[in-house]
């Protein structure tokens, strides 16, 4: 049983919320289940043939027993709904202090990059007590970033971003998994999450010191394939500014609106002409094929640092 | 003419067979059909439970396991679980419960088999080219650009197939409506013929679907049509919102006619009409309909709206009241009986156990904030199969032994037939409980290799999966020996109420030799005809 007590470690903050609710469900089908099994046994016992059991005046239906047991379980089911959308929610909703790891999945590994540059292959390092934002995508089929000590899943897309959540609570070293089946060695496709006290996490990303950060790897990246050529305010070509630009709304040609989220960023690199800023000409080429996954997220990275970096200024 | 000819073509002979136009028949070549394609996936199994004995899996390559557990998924859920009950049970039963001599269109019902035989055809041949290990699921993009197994040849399989399913549909539907007898009104059918008439409405709507999905595969794999994959411009999300307005509807045409076979078999051995007849018909219609709109609890992780996630949710929760309700009408029926427990009433019994776990870690599953942890473990794996193997086979096996004498002639042994009912209910929990544990503690699915942690409850599964095995062999020696040496069973050796015996066992062609008395199925208060 040592190893069940270690499995079932809950390690993160919203890891003892599902806990509660998996383990009241348990315990309310466990009721329910019980008592058919209990009254399908009675009934067995007491009315096999030949029992002198009282069979008389029994009616072969009754609207307001069959009423009841429809509108009981659907109570419950509909309590258990609204219990499981709080947590649900929660579990969805990372908190605005969140900071960004960035994912990249492909046959058959995890690569991680930090904001401070550090890159890592199917471990990842992160502090206890902060919340941690992970931004993730695919070079290839679908995966699954899967750590079950912190209750969270979440598939990993090619061609779009998804995020998940999680605040560490526990020291140590945890599973993870690929949970969506990507072919021959999905089996294989593990790791680990090293959770670290926060001067232990600072040292340990001190020791793997890149070059540069995530957002300077991003700002040579602008400039050697060319996008500060017309996106910096100084440009020549009428093409939007970019500074302070992430989490913007942004008015596009065809009359809505979209936020510039890291979705919304990575698709005008890659599709450029496909939602067009209004007031602007589709004139930017598509760099589709030109940047890996890791250098769109150091882009994109890059990009939200300048908004940062004014805020920092204030 | 020599002696082969001879047994072809004699009344009889195998040419009568393949040129039947008779429901019976029909149904009895299903019956081979499933048979064999429930051993070929019942091997998949045992070698999926075997490599599993051993952490690192040392059975099979990781290659091979994958293409196992895919080939398990694709034979049991397209050629076993599908078609079981509707085409088997269903093909003989339903014209003779509604006083009919035969389906409304004979001819396609022989079609649905030939195309239901020519599918299952690409798919055995898909297996002996090397097989395929995209997963019963053909996630996109790996299915339609990544994988180099043979895609084309199952896809081929299951799209054809998908026809036999359609087609036996329309024709199950048609003769609900047409070929009723007179004084058999809507609200006199047995519970069997109503969740015929539901399940054929599902396949009827929802395979086209499905056949739509595949031919996209194909036609991504083949021109590279950028429709799935995003590398070509496609989105692997639609296939899966594709994929699963079918699959869960699918999981119903599994269940409906399970929950249709016990309503039978509970009433005849209780000895008492069947409690709240209507409110079990109404059930089964919220199934079929509610059914249609819940496919999105498959894609709580998948990357869709949470929002959607939400109104999928609740509609989950929905769909489990009528299933409730039907647990609680089988209970209920139990009272005041005179109840008896031959093999059919233990598989039955059984069935109500196993279906309402299934169902109720279903509700939990239902849950977003508990489906993001479970979802994608064994603990899906051992939901399923409490559905779908506790739920479908062990009703599949019950109708069989109910209406063995019916359709045989012939009596069974039935202390052989009570043991493997109860051998086979130890040995589905020993099986398939553990998996729950495992998936609680995170042990993904479809995992050639496994942590060590996780090895003993592995090893539980798989010694639970030997007595399984063993008990699912059972019937077929004990069905086949009761065809050379069981006692003739006469018309109607349960004493039971429906139409289908007031006839002779087995029923002649066009099935009434006397035109039956019209009365409720369930009439077990009243003396027998």
């Amino acid at each position: 049983m040592s190893d069940l007590a270690r499995l079932l470690v809950d390690a993160s903050s919203l890891a003892p919320q599902v806990d509660a609710l998996f383990w009241f469900m348990v315990a309310l089908c466990g009721t329910v289940a019980a008592a058919v099994v209990w009254a399908v046994l009675y009934y067995s016992v007491r009315y096999r043939r030949g029992s002198n059991a009282d069979r008389s005046g029994e009616p072969s239906t009754s609207i307001p027993v069959e009423l009841a047991w429809t509108g009981i379980p659907a109570v419950l089911f509909i309590g258990v709904f609204i219990w499981s959308l709080f947590v649900f929610v929660k579990m969805r909703t990372p908190p605005a202090n969140a900071q960004t790891i960035y994912i990249v999945a492909k046959q058959w590994m995890w690569k991680a990059q930090h904001p401070g540059g550090q890159r890592e292959i199917n471990t990842l390092h992160v502090p206890i007590g902060v919340p941690i934002r992970l931004t993730m995508t695919s070079e290839d089929v679908i995966h699954s970033f899967y750590v079950p000590a912190f209750r969270v899943k979440q598939d990993v897309l090619p061609g779009r971003y998804t995020q998940l959540w999680f605040m560490a609570t526990k020291l140590g070293d945890f599973n993870l998994f690929c949970a969506e089946y990507c072919g021959l060695d999905h089996a294989k496709m593990g790791g680990h999450i090293i959770v670290m006290r926060p001067p232990e996490y600072a040292r340990w990303l001190d020791g793997n010191a890149a070059s540069g950060t995530l957002a300077a790897q991003g700002a040579i990246l602008f400039r050697s394939h060319g996008c500060s050529g017309c996106h910096s305010p100084d440009a020549a070509i009428h093409a939007p500014d970019l500074n302070e630009l992430y989490g913007q709304t942004v008015h596009l040609a065809d009359g809505s609106a979209v936020i510039a989220d890291e979705r919304y960023l990575r698709d005008a690199i890659l599709l450029p002409n496909q939602r067009t800023v209004a007031g602007y000409k589709p004139l930017m080429p598509s760099f589709s094929g030109q940047l890996s996954e890791e250098e769109l997220l150091a882009l994109i990275a890059y990009l939200k640092s300048t908004v940062e970096s004014h805020h920092d200024h204030d | 003419m020599t002696t082969i000819d001879a047994a072809f073509y004699r009344e009889g002979g195998l040419r009568s067979w393949l040129t039947t136009h008779d429901h019976k028949r029909i149904a009895i070549l299903y019956a081979l059909g499933i048979t064999f394609y429930f051993l070929l996936g019942g091997a998949a199994a045992t070698m999926i439970r075997l490599n599993l004995v051993n952490p690192a899996g040392s059975l099979l390559s990781a290659e091979t396991y994958n293409k196992t557990f895919t080939f398990h998924g694709v034979v049991m859920v397209w050629f076993f679980l599908i078609p079981s009950i509707p085409t088997t049970l269903g093909n003989f039963l339903l014209p003779l419960m509604i006083g009919a001599r035969d389906v409304a269109f004979p001819r396609l019902n022989l079609a649905s088999w030939y195309l239901y035989m020519a599918g299952g055809l690409f798919t055995v041949a898909a297996l002996l080219a090397g097989g395929v290990d995209t997963g019963w699921t053909f996630y996109t993009p790996f299915s339609t650009m990544f994988s180099n197994t043979h895609v084309y040849l199952v896809v081929i399989g299951v799209f054809v197939t998908g026809f036999a399913s359609i087609l036996t549909g329309v024709n199950f539907i048609v003769t609900v409506h047409t070929l009723r007898m007179p004084g058999m009104t809507w609200f006199r059918l047995p519970l069997f013929v109503w969740t015929m008439y539901a399940v054929s409405l599902v396949m009827v709507l929802a395979t086209p679907v499905l056949a739509m999905t595949l031919a996209l595969i194909a036609l991504e794999r083949l021109a590279h049509l950028g429709i799935f994959d995003p590398a070509l411009g496609g989105d692997p999300l639609l296939f899966q919102h594709l994929f699963w307005f079918y699959s869960h509807p699918a999981v119903y045409i599994m269940i409906l006619p399970a929950m249709g076979v016990v309503s039978e078999i509970i009433p005849c051995f209780v000895r008492r009409r069947i409690f709240g007849y209507r409110f079990m018909t109404y059930s089964i219609l919220a199934i079929t309909v509610i059914g249609f709109m819940v496919w999105g609890h498959h894609m709580f992780v998948a990357g869709q709206s949470m929002y959607a996630s939400l109104l999928f949710s609740i509609l989950s929760f929905v769909v489990a009241v009528p299933s409730a309700i039907k647990v609680f009408n089988w209970t209920a029926t139990l009272r005041k009986g005179a109840i008896t427990f031959e093999a059919p009433m233990l598989y039955a019994l059984g069935f109500i156990g196993l279906f309402m776990l299934g169902g109720l870690t279903g509700l939990m599953l239902a849950a977003p904030a508990l489906d993001i942890p479970l979802t994608d473990t064994y603990f899906v794996v051992a939901h399923f199969h409490y559905v779908m193997v506790g739920g479908s086979v062990m009703a599949y096996l019950g109708g069989l032994h109910y209406w063995w004498p019916k359709i045989t002639g012939r009596l069974y042994s039935e202390s052989w037939a009570r043991a493997a009912a109860i051998l086979m209910f130890f040995g589905f929990n020993l099986t398939f409980f553990p998996q729950y544990v495992l998936g609680y503690e995170g042990m993904p699915r479809r995992y050639h290799s496994y942590l060590p942690d996780f090895q003993a409850l592995n090893v539980l599964s798989s010694a639970g999966a030997s007595i399984l095995a063993l008990a699912y062999l059972m019937p077929i020696a004990y069905l086949l020996w009761s065809l050379r040496a069981g006692q003739p069973a006469g018309n109607n050796p349960w004493n039971a109420r429906g139409l289908e015996w007031q006839t002779s066992s087995p029923p002649p062609e066009e099935n009434f030799r006397h035109q039956p008395v019209v009365r409720e199925a369930y009439a077990y208060d009243e003396a027998a005809p």
